[in-house]
């Protein structure tokens, strides 16, 4: 596939070296195709090459400096890609933050990093920054790429992209020396970038990773998954968050595959059907969604569509995985299976995007393993795969043909992985994380000093396979009253597996007995509402909905069955349960920004609910404080009830006794 | 970094708003307009000017004739009485689709669109009064009615693009909730590139966000074109924080007309609103 001999290898020791041959290798194929006005427009390796020189040229004529940060705020379009490369080329370090953040956390990590320009999407985000500018001394220049409403701001530090390449192409003479003067300092140890945590507990960390980290976890995975320049990627997930810099940078240049990038986040379901992607990435909420929305459009169908879809995903799930993995099937089901492709799974996959699909990964969460094999059954080659922002993503991963719902995978090309006596696992790789920017305590804490890093994560390797299991994070494992082990994400990961809830928090840790908030999944429990002639008006009055209750206290009481299986953990049955009166939310510090449960602050905020699951009462009133999407806050009061469910008695609760 | 606009001459009977837009001349000047439906008076003697750049609103209760004033302006009635001027020059009575041609375009109250037609569809036809190629070229599709065509559809596509609607661009207009069906209408009245643009209560029925977005779109629209906007609402708040100048009417007088805060402080305003004691 590529060349690496020694020789070449050595110079390619940046995301620009790496840009420069491509330009050379693939200089005519497509590296960047946004869709703009309804159409697909495109951009050559040498086209985009071009680009990113005069933006760099341009950053010289604003006086950038090496080892300034620059940060990158918006969605994901081929212009930021640029700006990230085209700071890289001058020595900077690109920061690319999260675009739905609100101005106090932007200006959090803007201040943190001291960053000296910011290179924007529009109006919305120069206007987060003007309002925190106060509290930015270090902040010179901003960058914005859509000049609409920005006409009438005051440009004295406002810039518009094109505007900047326009300088720098104008300049090529008096800048283009010091361009390659900087491009030829780059090093292999050099900061390639910076990437803030969205920090399940406390204020963001910046993890500063190195040319080396970037390029050797791209080399590795791209020859795990044999990837090629012939790959198409979506590029949909936040700009800020690794794994999409690690796709749409580290292995698209790398391999020379093609980037897309959707019209806007609306279309994105649209555009993934146009693009067909043959490498793809999404969290397993993006998975749940899709077959959600699928099952839901199969409720309304008609009845001889409805049977043919029935019939073919039975035979699906009983032979799919065993001819996606290449095990032996008898001829008549394969048969049967073929006729399914023709009927059922290609319109399907067509529908879904997914047609074209070589390798997919889902990672972050755990997966529902009725989602996983349905995906898996239609012949997607959908994996998990293991990974934080301080390994440069890859810890784990499943091989073809060795894929589960319930592991992680092999540890990947070139890491190391170890179970602690503690069950924590830690890693080490040539991926591992240089620091966290400016926090030398936390960086010690995780980070020792012969490369191994903690994940936080408790789990362990299955003897037969070899493949890493994750329970839970370390730190929330912890102890009942009594002293039985508690794992909350195990349970609250088997109550999300139901389409009707959407989130779920367990709580127990020094307590008699398990407990639990569940979220409902407006788009299924509505669609159900509306099946069954259940009128409502809002979130509040469906979630409250006694038959809403019945049948989410089905789903409790069946989880508790499947959790006493479990010796180890059958003291986590739920054995009482509410149903919140709105959607846990990342604009209100619920969640993280990647959609992760925020337990302290729950916690914290909803002490008063808490009080009532374990004092025995039979409902709760309650007010919340929300915050609305353009900052405001506002409030909302609720009469919650609070349900018993029945749990099954083990042998240890037994002895508990 | 300070967010000060930059400086610039005011024009001939402009003015400078608050926020430093530059308003220019008077665009439109309403002179003593009474229009009667039978021995109805819909509109008694009424004169107002509406000038370059501004959003003027039209405000008053129930009945006060506020529509009837809009479809004047638009061409849909013709007044008994009084003249309208517009670019300085006297109009004369003319067909709605003449109003058009002149550039001014419209939305109206109970949604008009072409439900069964996507929303592409629906705001290309705003592009009619632009189309030059005549119907067996367009039947044809060839030559000059296939490069206007492309012409139009990238017009289009920047309202589209504009009013942030790329996800719908194919969904038929019926199927879409009210709010935006609403900005829809706003697109194809936009595709129209009008100098005037008339919306006849762009928030009715509208929940608060959705206000909220669409007061967002007016003032981009006002901002990025410098389409000067007439609009006719209820929602106070929406009317004194969007418009520069608000004209009040009440059983078809003009009751008061000036800034927002004039016209909040004007006694036969408050009345006309709270009413007043019959003694």
């Amino acid at each position: 596939m590529l060349a690496d001999s020694s020789v070449q290898s050595e110079a390619l020791n940046s995301i620009p070296a790496l840009l420069a041959r491509n330009v050379e290798k693939f200089g005519a194929r497509t590296a960047y195709r946004e869709k703009e006005y309804g159409i697909w427009q495109s951009w050559t390796w040498a086209e985009a090459a071009k680009e990113v020189e005069d933006l760099a040229l341009g950053l010289l004529g604003l006086g950038i400096r090496e080892g300034d940060f620059v940060a990158i705020i918006g969605r994901n379009r081929p212009y930021f890609y640029w700006a990230m490369v085209a700071a890289q080329s001058v020595g900077a370090v690109p920061v690319p933050m999260y675009q739905d953040a609100n101005a106090q956390e932007l200006g959090y990590v803007l201040g943190h990093c001291g960053a000296r320009y910011a290179i924007v999407d529009d109006q919305e985000q120069v206007d987060k920054i003007l309002e925190e500018k106060d509290s930015l001394p270090a902040l010179e220049h901003v960058i914005y790429v859509d000049p609409r409403g920005l006409r009438k701001y005051d440009h004295t530090h406002l810039h518009q992209y094109s505007h900047i390449q326009q300088i720098g192409r104008a300049a090529y003479d008096e800048f283009n020396p010091e361009l390659e003067r900087r491009l030829a300092k780059l090093g292999y140890d050099d900061t390639c970038v910076m990437l803030y945590t969205s920090g399940t507990t406390g204020k963001p960390k910046g993890v500063v990773l190195s040319n080396r980290n970037v390029i050797e976890s791209s080399k590795n995975s791209a020859a795990f998954d044999n990837l090629t320049e012939e790959e198409e990627i979506l590029a949909y997930l936040p700009m800020a968050w690794v794994g999409d810099f690690i796709f749409s940078i580290g292995q698209a240049y790398w391999c020379g595959f093609c980037v897309n990038c959707p019209e806007n986040a609306e279309t994105m379901p649209t555009d993934l059907r146009e693009i067909g992607p043959t490498y793809y990435f999404a969290p397993p909420r993006f998975f749940e969604t899709q077959l959600t929305s699928v099952m839901i459009r199969m409720e309304d169908a008609g009845r001889i569509k409805k049977w043919l879809f029935d019939h073919y995903m039975k035979v699906a799930r009983e032979v799919g995985p065993s001819i996606l993995d290449g095990r032996p099937v008898p001829f008549a089901r394969r048969l049967s299976y073929a006729l399914g492709n023709i009927f059922i799974y290609g319109p399907l996959k067509n529908v879904l995007g997914l047609s074209r699909i070589r390798v997919g990964y889902t990672a972050g969460e755990a997966i529902g393993p009725e989602i996983f094999e349905f995906y898996r059954s239609l012949g997607i080659n959908l994996k998990q795969l293991y990974g934080q922002t301080e390994a440069t993503v890859f810890i784990t991963q499943q091989p073809d043909g060795e894929v589960r719902a319930d592991t992680v995978g092999v540890p990947s090309p070139g890491v190391e992985v170890e179970i602690r006596d503690n069950g924590e696992v830690y890693y080490r790789s040539p991926g591992v994380f240089v620091e966290y920017y400016k926090n030398p305590e936390s960086t010690a804490d995780t980070k020792d000093a012969e490369g191994w890093v903690a994940t936080g994560d408790a789990g362990f390797f299955e003897e037969s396979t070899g493949h890493l299991r994750i329970i839970d994070r370390a730190k929330d494992v912890g102890k009942m009253a009594d002293g039985r082990m508690f794992a909350p994400k195990y349970v609250e990961n088997k109550l999300k597996f139901y389409p009707n809830i959407l989130e779920a928090v367990v709580f127990g840790a020094g307590r008699d007995f398990c407990t639990a908030f569940i979220n409902i999944d407006l788009n299924a429990v509505g669609n159900w509402a509306e099946r069954n002639n259940i009128a409502y008006a809002s979130y509040q009055e469906l979630a409250a909905h006694p038959q809403v209750y019945a049948m989410i206290q089905d789903h409790v009481e069946e989880v508790n069955r499947s959790v006493a299986e479990d010796e180890m953990l059958s003291g986590c049955q739920i054995h009482r349960f509410l149903i919140l009166h709105k959607e846990l939310d990342a604009d209100d510090g619920e969640l993280t920004r990647t959609r992760k449960v925020r337990r302290r602050i729950i916690e914290e905020k909803y002490a008063d609910l808490i009080k009532a699951l374990y004092d025995g009462s039979s409902e709760i009133y309650t007010e919340t404080e929300v915050t609305y999407e353009d900052g405001r806050k506002g409030r909302i009061s609720a009469t919650l009830e609070i349900r018993d469910a029945s749990v099954v008695a083990t042998k240890a609760k037994v002895a508990a006794q | 970094m300070s967010s000060l606009t930059h400086k610039a001459e005011i024009p001939e009977g402009g003015y400078r708003t608050p926020d430093g837009r530059i308003i220019g001349g008077v665009l439109m000047d309403i002179r003593n307009v009474t229009l009667r439906f039978g021995g109805v008076v819909a509109i008694k003697d009424i004169s107002f000017d509406i000038r370059e750049g501004e959003i003027r609103a039209i405000i008053g209760p129930n009945g006060a004739g506020k529509s009837s004033m809009l479809n004047v302006i638009s061409g849909f009635y013709v007044p008994q009485e009084g003249e309208i001027w517009f670019r300085g020059e006297k109009r004369p009575p003319l067909k709605p689709y003449q109003v058009a041609r002149q550039g001014v375009a419209r939305t109206f109250q109970n949604i008009a669109l072409f439900k069964g037609m996507t929303t592409l569809d629906n705001i290309m036809t705003g592009r009619v009064t632009k189309m030059k190629s005549n119907m067996l070229d367009q039947a044809i599709w060839w030559g000059k009615a296939e490069r206007e065509e492309s012409e139009h559809r990238e017009k289009v596509e920047e309202i589209i693009d504009f009013l942030e609607i790329q996800a719908i661009r194919k969904t038929p207009v019926g199927r879409l909730p009210y709010g935006l069906q609403k900005r829809v209408e706003l697109g194809r009245a936009l595709a129209a590139e009008p100098d005037l643009l008339l919306l006849d209560e762009p928030m009715a029925g509208m929940n608060v966000e959705e206000k909220e977005d669409m007061s967002r779109f007016i003032l981009d629209v006002n901002d990025e074109y410098g389409t000067t906007i007439a609009l006719i609402e209820h929602d106070m708040g929406v009317v004194m924080d969007l418009s520069d100048r608000v004209v009040v009417m009440d059983y078809g007088k003009k009751i008061g007309d000036g800034t927002p805060d004039e016209v909040r402080n004007n006694q036969a305003v408050i009345d006309a609103y709270l009413g007043v004691v019959h003694e």
